[in-house]
Parts: C-alpha cells; structure tokens; sequence
C-alpha cells in the first residue's frame, strides 16, 4: 500500500511520510487474510527450509500482539495447521521485541535439554488495529509473519540474550483504550498509538547501549558482524541507531522498512529473510539482531544467518 | 564555568545545522524550531541529545515539548548547567 493512498486522512503527503519514515510503501493483508494465515505460510518455508520433519517440532512459540482472541493462543492453533502435533505451544506478547524474546527463550529451551526443535513466529495483522487519522504510528504499520526454526548445533549459534523492560513508560506505546471500555461504550475501537519523540529517544540512544551489550556478551567483534537487523521501527531511527552504533561498513543493514513497514514481532525475521534472499549475506555470517517497543519491552542477541 | 547566552546559542546554532543543514545564523533566539526553521519531531529529539552531551545538561523528555522557541531551549540550556 502506498504512501499516497493512506495520505488523505492525516492531511499528510507521500513526500512528508518519505521523509519522516523512510516508507515508501507498507504490506496490508487483503480481505480475508488472517494473521494466522501469514504465520502459517511463514512457518511452512521454515520448516521446509530447514529440512526438518514438522513432527520433530517439540514447541511452538508465537508473537504477536494482533492475534484476535485472547484464548486460546494462536500457537496451539498454528502447531495443529503446521503438523506439529502435540507440541507445546504458546504466545508472546512484547510487541516489537517479541520474536528476540522468541529467540531467547528457543535457545533456553534447547540449551536445557526440554526441547530439540523450536518453531518462532513473528506475526502480526496490525492493520485490524490502526486508525486511518493517526498521525503517530499508524502509517507506519504493516502486516507479516517471519519464522524460524532454531534446533541444537555443535557450535553456538544465537549468543546470549541481553533483554529487559522499562515499565514506568508503559503508555508511550499502547493502544487507545482498552477492550473493556470499548465494551462499556467508553472508547472507539482501540487502536495503537505512540508519543514519537520519547519513544524515539529510548529507540536510539538506549537500545544502541542494550546492542551494544549483547555484542559483548556473544564475543565477536564488530567486524565479525555480516548484518544488523533492527526492529524496522521508522528508517530515522534505524539511520541514527546504526550511525551511534558506529559499526564497520562492512555490516549491511537492514531496511525492510521501505518496502514493509512497520509489522511489529514480524519485521525482525522479514527484514532477515529479504537480507538472505536478496544475497547481501549469507548462511552461516552473524547478524546482531534487536527487537524494541511497548512496554516498553526490549531483547537482543547474535545469530548465525541460516 | 556557566556558558553565556550567547555562547550556548552559538553551539545550538552548530547542533541544529549538523542535524539539518539550516544555516548557523538563521538559528535566531525568536525562531521557533517547527514554524519557523522546519524541524521535525525527530530531529528536535537529535538535536536536544546531542545539546545534552555538549553542555552537560539533562533535558527530561517532558521538557522537551516545552521548548517552542530557540530561546526557549537556550534558557533551558543556561539555566540548568551543571
């Protein structure tokens, strides 16, 4: 969807969103799409690109903050659409940081001996939840799944994840209201909405400290990196993330965004797989990998590109 | 030593045209940042950062919605210096 066809109702123009984000167009499910739809055509390509047999899945993790009913998960639904049979499955909710928590907690389980194959989605149909007139995040939104399989290796293959959240500034990404008071007639359909310039700030200058963190407990070199793959929040803040990060140039960076948009958990893996499929890396480089949003909830790590 | 008024418009002058290329004299004390010099949200937030590191002052998120004018950023600026 372009710039131009969401430009009207926020008095807006496909130069001013340019400009400010870096989108130039955003992915929207057509009618009758679901989110689970996405994530299981994502999780699908997972899993025949890793070669696995869908029956050797033991969990299903899920994250999302758009799946449609608050019971039960879309996990468990996505497990029996995929094939995985009985495996333990379950959804996370932390927004744009919810696939790196998928990530942390896949290699927890693995590292522990629970499971030998883990299913992590990032999916979102956001565009159920925007307001065509906001001028403070919805424009940026977009739709997606992203998926991967994480199973044991002989060589460590996702670093330690440093990871955390700051709930004093629980509101300054969230959604209008809650389902409640549009129960009760209180509010419109609850829709997201952000305070940019604090959020901005956090997305920056905090997160670089938190990536930073994570390069240094995964034990590689800036110049060991092939990628940086940020949450695709807005490119201003990708552009000013990787110019404090002060990465060699070596690193290419991702940018899904100017084709995507925002998707929340799904623009991590998405912007990973454009990186693979359009050859700027390859299997086995690393990428620095750092998801960040409401909560506000944050996770990074190092991975090895599959 | 507490810069002067006129030494922490200057270094603001800087700040707003690294940022975004406006000219260092059009960075007048009665300008406003949006109407008047054009600055986006994002960049003012830039701008208010890298003004933190270069005069060692904090300048709480909610203050920044405060600071309309150039003025008004550098009597922040002066009056709160370490």
């Amino acid at each position: 969807m372009t710039n131009d066809e969401i430009a009207g109702p926020i008095e807006s123009s496909d130069e001013w969103i340019r400009q400010r984000t870096g989108i130039v167009t955003r992915v929207r499910a057509p009618e009758g799409q679901s989110l689970m739809d996405m994530a299981v055509e994502a999780s699908k390509e997972a899993i025949e690109k890793s070669g696995i047999d869908p029956s050797e899945i033991d969990a299903v993790i899920l994250a999302t903050i758009s799946f449609p009913y608050a019971t039960p998960s879309g996990a468990t639904m996505l497990a029996a659409e995929v094939g995985a049979g009985d495996a333990a499955a379950y959804d996370i909710s932390a927004a744009c940081a919810g696939y790196c928590y998928g990530i942390a907690q896949a290699d927890a389980l693995i590292r522990s001996g629970n499971s030998k194959y883990v299913l992590v989605v990032g999916g979102e149909k956001l565009s159920d939840f925007i307001s065509p007139t906001d001028r403070s995040i919805s424009f940026l939104l977009g739709d997606g799944a992203g998926a991967a399989i994480v199973g044991p290796s002989d060589h460590p293959g996702i670093s330690k994840t440093v990871w955390g959240s700051d709930g004093a500034n629980w509101d300054k990404v969230g959604m209008t209201g809650s389902i409640l008071d549009f129960r009760d007639g209180k509010t419109e359909w609850p829709t997201l909405v952000q305070e940019g310039q604090p959020v901005f700030r956090w997305a920056v200058w905090e997160m670089v400290k938190v990536a930073k963190e994570a390069l240094e407990a995964s034990g590689l070199a800036p110049e060991d990196l092939s990628a940086l793959v940020t949450h695709q929040a807005n490119m201003r803040i990708i552009d000013e993330f990787a110019k404090q990060l002060e990465l060699p140039e070596s690193v290419v960076v991702a940018k899904d965004i100017v084709e995507t948009g925002n998707t929340s958990a799904a623009s991590i893996p998405l912007a990973m797989h454009r990186l693979l499929a359009e050859g700027k890396v390859k299997s086995g480089g690393y990428a620095l990998e750092i998801g960040f949003g409401a909560g506000l909830a944050y996770a990074a790590q190092v991975v090895e590109l599959p | 030593m507490a810069l002067s008024e006129q030494d922490v418009l200057a270094g603001l002058a800087e700040l707003v045209n690294d940022e975004t290329g406006i000219a260092a004299d059009a960075v007048q004390m009665e300008k406003s940042f949006t109407d008047d010099l054009d600055i986006d949200s994002i960049s003012m937030m830039t701008i208010v950062v890298n003004a933190e590191d270069k005069f060692g002052v904090k300048i709480p998120d909610e203050e920044v919605k405060n600071l309309i004018t150039v003025a008004d950023a550098v009597n922040f600026i002066t009056s709160n210096q370490g």
